[in-house]
């Protein structure tokens, strides 16, 4: 009895039951998104955004926008811009992104330690989902259905934007269009999900999903219920259990994600989908020796 | 003919006003492709193609043909409209490349190389995107839809394997339902970029086929390649291309030694054979096989020949010897 009382003490404050509402709905949205980002090579992409945020999120304070209009366009700039100096230079990608991400966060820096506004940087590195405030949880929630229901009704073209693009343009799909979606709903994400884990760690949110879901299945549907699973179920005993170890809720939701990737990457030997199956050649080369 | 005429004042077709329905769209019309004068600069400067023009008529099957770098892939993105020219345009049935793909009327089988093969995609998956131009914005298919996807992989003979991961087929097997994906798109312009590379003689026996079967129905068909030896075998018209059109028109008048190596320089190797220890006692019995290196030359009764006689005179009078014998 006392021990039920123990683990069901975390339900007995609001504030967690709210934590775990909006940490779920975040995971959720950062899960679909990052099945996307994983297949189509855009990690990095995720993190260049969430840092390149800050400044906008300082801007926004200054001139008493809202901080995620602000958070949001300095995000899509920062991707926009990369993909200009691509398209304009021999630099790789990556490359671009790395040096623009952090610029604009170095700059972000610099501005909020000149400009003294009302932000406390460490929540915005490291997320506050215990802390929300009243009109946070509704905000999040619906945001987050709003990029759901995008995602899922354009599910198929974005899969075709992702793994075929040539094929997506020969069929008349408008790339360009999908491609700027598929960057501004990550940016809204990220701004959602800055409340839940921070700058600095919400690229775990937007790539270990993906990975495990891509670890355990080999159809695209699959992968997205298993990325949802995994993301939601983390998040829910990430925050359960920093309530017991009075740790940082966002440290603890990404490190269950860590065990659960490792967990996948261990049952996927078991299961004997190992890169052997998957590759007739390279069994047949493996099976000769 | 080196370079086909352009055709500058040709009256639009009547079914390029109604772009309703895809099928319908190109079946009156005549087809035909034209790239007039196009000349493509990257971003970075580069100037891939100058004025390049040539013009195909559906029945084709037709080879573009070029060193690495030539403005093959190029072309093929012009055509298919990823590049926009700096001047000049492209055609197709006369539309422009946007209403031409809006239609339906362009389908592309990608090179191996530029597909990721771990995509939680199955063979099914794959051959349904064809059809995504035809299904609505949620992209479910319709009965017709998988009717269509069913017959084309039936045609390619991979239905049996429509449940597999794209990855865990062979090489030639992979080409093959990019292939049926092409067919299900029902489009009549048909491009492919090195179909050949790592497929295995049975599949590049029954594509060939295939395009005959397609080319016979009207289609047209614009295959990049660099397998010089296949040309002659099923493509009717060639593209010579070198940042610019060097000759096009019907394969025997094109894919001449001068052409050749005109276009690829010193790239082309080759195998003379009054230079070789092939002999006149060698005849006809002689055998060249090919992985599109290097030529290897086989003499009469198997025996292995050499490109230049200089240091192989032990050969050649040996199996003058051996001839005599006989």
């Amino acid at each position: 009895m006392l021990l039920a009382d123990a683990l069901l003490e975390p339900f007995r404050y609001p504030f967690m039951v709210e934590a775990m509402l909006a940490g779920a709905a975040i995971a959720a949205v950062c899960a679909v998104l990052s099945c996307y980002l994983v297949l189509k090579g855009w990690s990095l992409m995720g993190d260049a955004i969430s840092h390149a945020v800050l400044p906008g999120l300082v801007l926004a304070a200054v001139f008493g926008l809202p901080l995620a209009l602000g958070a949001f366009l300095s995000g899509l700039f920062c991707a926009v811009s990369a993909g200009f100096i691509k398209a304009h230079s021999r630099i790789k990608e990556d490359t671009v992104l790395g040096v623009v991400f952090t610029g604009l966060f170095a700059f972000g820096l610099v501005l909020f330690t000149k400009l003294q506004v009302d932000i406390h940087l460490d929540k915005v590195l490291f997320g506050n989902i215990l802390g929300l405030l009243p009109g946070d949880l509704h905000a999040t929630l619906i945001t987050s259905a709003g990029v759901l229901v995008v995602v899922v009704a354009l599910r198929r073209d974005l899969l075709l934007f992702c793994f075929d693009p040539a094929q997506a343009r020969v069929i008349g799909l408008r790339t360009g269009l999908l491609y700027y979606l598929l960057l501004s709903l990550l940016a809204v994400t990220i701004v959602v999900a800055l409340k839940a884990v921070g700058i600095l760690l919400v690229v775990a949110m937007l790539v270990t999903p993906g990975c495990v879901g891509f670890l355990s299945t080999a159809r695209f549907g699959k992968m997205l219920c298993v990325a949802v699973g995994c993301a939601v179920g983390s998040t829910l005993l990430g925050i359960y259990v920093s309530f017991f170890l009075n740790a940082s809720p966002a440290a603890c939701i990404v490190l269950v994600q860590v065990l659960v990737f490792f967990a996948a990457m261990g049952l996927r030997k078991k299961r004997g989908l190992s890169p052997k199956t998957r590759f007739p050649a390279l069994a047949q080369i493996l099976n000769a020796k | 003919m080196t370079k086909a005429a352009r055709p500058s004042a040709e009256p639009l077709p009547p079914a390029a006003a109604n772009g309703s329905t895809a099928s319908a769209a190109g079946a009156g019309t005549l087809l035909d492709l034209s790239v007039e004068d196009i000349t493509v600069c990257y971003p970075n400067g580069h100037e891939a193609l100058r004025d390049t023009s040539f013009r195909l008529e559906g029945g084709t099957i037709c080879a573009l043909v070029g060193v690495n770098g030539s403005g093959k892939s190029t072309l093929f993105r012009a055509i298919m409209g990823f590049v926009r020219p700096a001047s000049g345009r492209v055609r197709i049935a006369g539309r422009s490349v946007q209403s031409a793909l809006k239609a339906n009327l362009i389908a592309y089988v990608p090179q191996s190389e530029e597909v990721d093969w771990s995509f939680p995609v199955s063979v099914w998956d794959v051959v349904l995107m064809g059809r995504y131009g035809y299904m609505n914005f949620l992209r479910i298919p319709r009965a017709r839809d998988r009717e269509i996807a069913e017959e084309s992989l039936r045609r390619v003979g991979m239905l049996e394997f429509r449940e597999r991961q794209i990855g865990e087929l062979s090489g030639g097997q992979k080409k093959r339902v990019f292939l049926a994906r092409a067919l299900a798109q029902r489009s009549r312009v048909i491009l492919l970029d090195e179909p050949f590379t790592g497929v295995d003689v049975q599949t590049e026996t029954a594509i060939i086929g295939l395009l005959r079967e397609l080319c016979a129905a009207g289609h047209l068909i614009l295959v990049s390649t660099h397998n010089l030896g296949a040309v002659p075998e099923f493509c009717d018209s060639v593209v010579l291309v070198n940042r610019t059109v060097l000759a096009a028109g019907p394969t025997a008048e094109v894919f001449t030694q001068d052409n050749l190596v005109r276009a690829f320089g010193g790239v082309l190797r080759h195998f003379k054979f009054d230079e070789s220890t092939v002999q006149k006692h060698d005849e006809k019995a002689v055998t060249l096989l090919t992985d599109d290196e290097r030529p290897l030359v086989f003499g009469k009764g198997g025996h292995l020949e050499y490109s230049h006689r200089a240091g192989k005179e032990n050969v050649i009078a040996e199996r003058a010897e051996e001839e005599g014998d006989r």
